[in-house]
C-alpha cells in the first residue's frame, strides 16, 4: 500500500512538470494553429542551458530560471521570426501540416546539434539540497522535485493571470477564439503570434530547467516530451492554463498508477494508449470545435 | 501526357539503372562497396513506401516505424525458425498489412495533422511494447553467421527496390492512384465526385506498410544482431519522410534520388561527426518545405524552365 501511496506522489511530482511542459505547446497551438512537434526539443535546450549555467557561473539551478525565461522568451522570438512566421500565412489546415513538418526538421536538427555541443550522454543538475528527502508519514518527498512542482504551479498560475489581465494577454486570447475578429477590432495579430510563441518557448525553457534538476536531461528526450505534452494537450483541451496543469498531474498519476498495476516499463505505453483512444474516440481531438 | 510520358521514361530509366547494378557483385567484390549500395537499395524501397500513403494519398504516416519493425520481427524469427526467406518475408509483410488494415479505418478518422500524431503515438506504443517483451539482443545462431553471404541480401534488396518503383509506377497511373491524389489535394471534393476516400486511403495504406513489412524483413535478414525494438525505432519513419521530401514527395522518381542523396551524404559525413547529416537534412528540409514543396524534382523543373526561357 505504501509503496503504491509512494509511486503516485511521485506521479504527482511528475505530473506537474508534464502540465508546464504542455502549457506552452497549448499556448501556441491555441493561438497560432500551429503544431510546434519540436517543442520537446525547446525543451531539451532548456535544460542544457540551465545546465551550463549552472556549470560555469555556479548559479543555483532554481535561480537559474531567472536567466533561461527570458533567454528562450528571445530565442522563442527569433524562432518565430525565421520560421513560423512564414507559416502563420498559409490557411489553417496548411497551417497545421507544414508547421508538423518543420517542426519535425527542426527536432532532428536541434537533436544532432545537441549531440555536436553536448554529446550524448545524460547529464543531471547536482545541487547541494538534491538529496534532501521530506517525510509525510512515511511518504518520502525528494525536495527538489516538490520545489519543481510548486514553481511549475507559481509560472503556470503567473502565466493565467498574464493572459487574463495583461493588454496583451486578451489579444493573445482574442487571437487564439477568432483572428479575423481580432484582426477586425484593430488588434496586431502578427504580434500577439510572435507573443504567444515567444511565450510557450520560454515556458519549455522553464520545464527543461526543472527537468535537468529533478530528472535528467540528454539530446533524445525531446521526442518523449514532446509526446507527454501532446497527450496532455489532447486529455486537457485549448482555452485554460489551469486545465493544463490539472491534466499534466492526471497523466503523471495514472502513469504511476499503471507502473504500479502493470509494471514500471509499461509506464509510457499506458499515456499514449488514452492518447490515442482519446483522439479517436473524438477524432479532432478533445480540443476539436 | 508528357508529364505520363516523363514518369514512364524515370521508370524505365530507374529500372534499367536497377538491373545495371545486378552486375555488381560480379564485378566488385569488397564488401564494403556492397553494403552501401546495400543501403542504399533498402532505403529506396522504405521511401518509396512512405511515398505511396503520404506522397500519392497525402496522409503523413508517423508511425511507419511500426509496419517496419513488424516485418523484421516476423520475418526474422520465421527465418531463423527454418522457414526459406522469401516466404517469410512475404509473412512479414502479410503481418504488417493485416495491422494496418485493422488500425486504419479507425486511424483515418483523424484528419491531416491529427492522423499524423495518432499514428506517431501508436509506432510508439508498439516500439515500447517490443522493448518491453523482447529486451534481449537477437543474434544468429552460429551456422547461419558461417553461412552468411552478403550477395543473397544485395541481390534481394534489388528485388525490392525494383518491385516498390514497379508498384509506385503502376499505382500512379491507375485509377486508383488518381482517386489517392484527388484524395491529397481535396479530400471532400474528391469525395463528391464519387471517389470513395476511405477505401482508398485503405489501400494505400495497404501497399504501403506491405512494402515497408517487406523491407523490414530484409532488414531482419541482413544484420547480425541488433535489439528488436530498433527495428521499430522513429528514425526509420524519420529516414522515409526526409528522403522522400528531399528528393521530391508524390513523384515517382522523388524518393529514389531522395534516398541516394541521404545515404551518400549520412556515409560520408559519418566518418566524421557523428549524426551531423541530421542537422544538415534537417536544415534542408526545413528549407524545402518552405520554399520548395516538392524537392530536387521541382528544383530541376524549375531550372530546366529558367533554362529554356534563357535560351528563347
Amino acid at each position: 500500500m505504501n509503496v503504491l501511496a509512494q509511486q503516485l506522489v511521485l506521479g504527482l511530482l511528475i505530473g506537474g512538470l508534464y502540465g508546464l511542459a504542455a502549457a506552452g505547446l497549448s499556448l501556441v497551438f491555441g493561438v497560432m494553429k500551429v503544431l510546434d512537434v519540436a517543442h520537446g526539443e525547446l525543451i531539451m535546450l532548456g535544460g542544457y542551458g540551465a545546465f551550463w549555467l549552472v556549470a560555469l557561473f555556479g548559479l543555483d539551478p532554481f535561480a537559474a530560471l531567472v536567466l533561461v525565461i527570458p533567454l528562450a522568451l528571445v530565442g522563442g522570438g527569433l524562432l518565430y521570426s525565421g520560421l513560423f512566421s512564414f507559416v502563420v500565412r498559409a490557411d489553417e489546415e496548411t497551417r497545421v501540416k507544414n508547421s508538423l513538418l518543420i517542426g519535425f526538421g527542426l527536432a532532428l536538427a536541434l537533436h544532432a546539434l545537441a549531440v555536436q555541443l553536448w554529446t550524448a550522454d545524460e547529464r543531471s543538475i547536482v545541487t547541494p539540497y538534491g538529496g534532501a528527502v521530506i517525510m509525510v508519514g512515511e511518504l518520502a518527498i525528494p525536495l527538489v522535485r516538490l520545489l519543481s512542482l510548486l514553481l511549475a504551479f507559481l509560472l503556470i498560475g503567473g502565466l493565467h493571470l498574464l493572459l487574463a489581465r495583461w493588454r496583451w494577454g486578451k489579444a493573445i486570447r482574442a487571437t487564439a477564439e477568432d483572428w479575423q475578429a481580432a484582426l477586425l477590432t484593430g488588434i496586431d495579430v502578427r504580434r500577439a503570434y510572435l507573443l504567444a510563441f515567444a511565450i510557450g518557448t520560454a515556458l519549455a525553457g522553464a520545464a527543461g530547467t526543472l527537468v535537468s534538476v529533478g530528472y535528467s536531461v540528454s539530446p533524445s528526450i525531446g521526442l518523449e516530451w514532446t509526446l507527454k505534452a501532446l497527450i496532455v494537450v489532447v486529455l486537457a483541451g485549448l482555452g485554460s492554463m489551469i486545465g493544463t496543469f490539472v491534466g499534466g498531474l492526471v497523466l503523471g498519476v495514472a502513469e504511476a498508477a499503471s507502473a504500479a498495476v502493470f509494471g514500471g516499463p509499461y509506464r509510457e505505453v499506458v499515456g499514449l494508449v488514452i492518447f490515442v483512444v482519446v483522439l479517436v474516440v473524438r477524432p479532432r481531438g478533445l480540443f476539436g470545435k | 501526357m508528357t508529364a505520363a510520358r516523363r514518369e514512364r521514361a524515370w521508370a524505365i530509366g530507374i529500372l534499367a539503372g536497377l538491373g545495371g547494378l545486378a552486375f555488381l557483385p560480379l564485378v566488385a567484390r569488397r564488401d564494403d562497396v556492397l553494403n552501401f549500395v546495400f543501403l542504399i537499395l533498402l532505403s529506396i524501397t522504405l521511401a518509396q513506401s512512405w511515398n505511396i500513403v503520404a506522397g500519392y494519398a497525402g496522409q503523413v504516416n508517423l508511425g511507419h516505424a511500426a509496419f517496419f519493425g513488424l516485418g523484421a520481427l516476423l520475418a526474422r524469427s520465421l527465418w531463423i525458425g527454418g522457414t526459406p526467406i522469401v516466404l517469410a518475408m512475404l509473412a512479414g509483410a502479410a503481418l504488417a498489412t493485416s495491422f494496418a488494415l485493422v488500425i486504419g479505418a479507425p486511424a483515418f478518422r483523424l484528419r491531416g495533422a491529427y492522423f499524423a500524431i495518432g499514428t506517431l503515438a501508436l509506432g510508439e506504443i508498439l516500439r515500447t511494447t517490443v522493448g518491453n517483451v523482447l529486451p534481449e539482443i537477437s543474434t544468429l545462431p552460429t551456422a547461419t553467421i558461417a553461412g552468411y553471404r552478403l550477395a543473397h541480401r544485395y541481390y534481394l534488396a534489388l528485388a525490392l527496390a525494383a518491385v516498390s518503383v514497379v508498384t509506385v509506377a503502376a499505382l500512379a497511373g491507375s485509377r486508383a492512384g488518381l482517386g489517392m491524389q484527388a484524395i491529397r489535394e481535396d479530400e471532400p471534393a474528391a469525395e463528391a465526385s464519387g471517389v470513395g476516400a476511405l477505401r482508398l486511403k485503405l489501400t494505400a495504406l495497404a501497399l504501403s506498410t506491405g512494402l515497408a513489412g517487406l523491407a523490414g524483413g530484409l532488414f531482419g535478414y541482413y544484420h547480425i544482431s541488433y535489439y528488436p525494438s530498433h527495428a521499430f525505432s522513429p528514425t526509420w519513419t524519420f529516414d522515409a519522410l526526409l528522403m522522400t521530401f528531399i528528393g521530391g514527395v508524390g513523384t515517382l522518381h522523388g524518393p529514389v534520388l531522395g534516398a541516394i542523396l541521404y545515404i551518400v551524404l549520412k556515409e560520408y559525413l559519418a566518418v566524421r561527426w557523428v549524426d551531423f547529416h541530421l542537422l544538415i537534412f534537417g536544415a534542408l528540409f526545413i528549407a524545402i518545405v518552405l520554399l520548395l514543396p516538392g524537392g530536387l524534382v521541382q528544383a530541376a523543373t524549375r531550372g530546366r524552365r529558367l533554362f529554356a526561357r534563357g535560351e528563347v
